[in-house]
């Protein structure tokens, strides 16, 4: 079996927007714009893997007071009562909605942990060069893209409430500084799913310029 | 594996997967087939039929239903007497002055700025192509849809507002405003033009200088 033929391996590289192929500059530095939709061009996201790791640590520190620190502040009759995200999700639980609890559990808490710690595992494989488990990888990456949006429902959540509840007098809801930590961990992982290069994932196969790595390119 | 000769041109149907970078042939797709990546399994291209008439249409129902859920209250609350309804941009307004301002902008973008450009952007590329025209901003305006795409968030906001409503209901009764069903309406919609749209139409009408470096 020969080594599978990449673009890059071909001296062409692929434009991000429109598909367009077309031939690597002789000289590396050269910048490249697309022929067909002037996007500029390159053979790789540039820079991908630090710019994921900077993204990713941010995201966990944020992480952090998202949870921690109240996301609203319901002030009613009754007194005034803080909650995050989790006393969130158990009130809704308790109050018999359990599968809206489960939607607003995965959206809120399970997705951006997932998230994060697959695209650590994406990253740290990548820079490891490692030759493991492709196809799979593969689909995490395509699933931590698809479900990253999700997680800003409780940022949603949040603005119904405190735009519908302000009866002063009988009942208001404030938001809390959790949510603007929380919707910084959003943006920040959705731009570290978009800096990730999936195509690294596979570049160990073709550059296996070694003899002694190698090995066939399926199994 | 390079060849000498850099300046012949490629083959029209040679692509490279977006997400692995493998060479393959496109395969001619029959009307409704979907192209994956022999090696990744990533999609690589749709051919639906009608596809450009769809799409418009699509867009036109989207756009219609866009202004219908911006003229009309979301939702409302009705609690001992009074009654609050509230619209998506005086729902930003009042988190805006809650003191999260961040948060405030973030959903403005998200649930109505770029949505609006998307629609809007959509169209200034499709209508004059429809029209058998080129713009010559096309390409132009494409990159800024495929920019804005992944920060359009109407579905996710549909999910929020029936949480939220769902949590207020034990203690006031939630009322659903136009807007809410122009919304689900337009999730439908939006999904079945994405759906719809091959975008590889674009480029064939708007042919490019062939194997230019």
């Amino acid at each position: 079996m020969t080594r599978p033929l990449t673009a890059r391996a071909a001296g062409l590289l692929s434009c991000h927007v429109c598909g367009q192929l077309a031939r690597s500059p002789l000289v590396p530095q050269q910048r490249l714009r697309c022929p067909r939709c002037d996007a500029p061009m390159h053979l790789r996201k540039p820079a991908s893997i630090t710019t994921t790791w900077a993204l990713l640590v941010a995201s966990v520190l944020l992480y952090i007071p998202a949870n921690l620190l109240p996301m609203m502040t319901t002030a009613s009759l009754m007194g005034s009562q803080e909650d995050t995200i989790m006393s969130g999700v158990v009130f809704l639980w308790e109050s018999g909605s359990w599968p809206l609890a489960v939607v607003v559990f995965f959206a809120s808490v399970m997705v951006p942990l997932l998230k994060i710690l697959a695209l650590i595992y994406l990253t740290a494989s990548v820079q490891s060069r490692s030759r493991r488990r492709l196809l799979q990888r593969a689909r995490l990456y395509r699933l931590v893209e698809f479900v990253g949006r999700w997680s800003m429902l409780d940022i949603y959540v949040i603005t119904i409430l405190v735009a519908l509840v302000q009866f002063q007098g009988i009942a208001t809801i404030q938001a809390g500084p959790a949510a603007v930590a929380f919707g910084a961990v959003v943006v920040l992982t959705m731009f570290a799913a978009m800096s990730f290069d999936p195509r690294l994932i596979w570049d160990p196969l073709s550059d296996s310029a070694d003899p002694a790595h190698e090995r066939p390119a399926h199994d | 594996m390079t060849d000498p000769d850099a300046h012949a041109p490629l083959p029209a149907d040679l692509l490279a997967c977006h997400e692995c970078d493998l060479l393959q042939t496109e395969p001619a797709l029959a009307p409704g087939e979907t192209a994956r990546c022999v090696r990744c399994n990533a999609f690589l291209a749709r051919n639906p039929p009608d596809s450009l008439d769809r799409t418009l249409a699509l867009t036109f129902t989207a756009a219609v239903l866009y202004l219908i859920a911006n003229l009309h209250p979301l939702v409302g609350l009705e609690m001992q007497g009074r009654r609050v309804e509230v619209s998506l941009l005086e729902a930003v307004h009042i988190l805006w002055r809650n003191g999260v301002e961040p948060v405030a902008a973030l959903v403005f973008v998200t649930a109505q700025l770029f949505p609006v450009l998307e629609l809007s952007m959509i169209l200034i590329v499709l209508l004059p192509l429809r029209l058998g025209r080129v713009s010559p901003r096309l390409a132009t305006f494409y990159r800024l849809v495929r920019s804005v795409q992944p920060w359009g968030m109407v579905e996710v906001f549909l999910l929020g507002m029936l949480v939220s409503l769902v949590k207020l209901s034990h203690l006031a009764t939630v009322i659903l405003g136009t807007a809410f069903w122009a919304t689900a309406a337009l999730i439908v919609v939006l999904t079945l033009a994405a759906r719809a749209f091959d975008t590889r139409l674009l480029w064939q009408l708007a042919p490019a200088e062939e194997g230019a470096r």
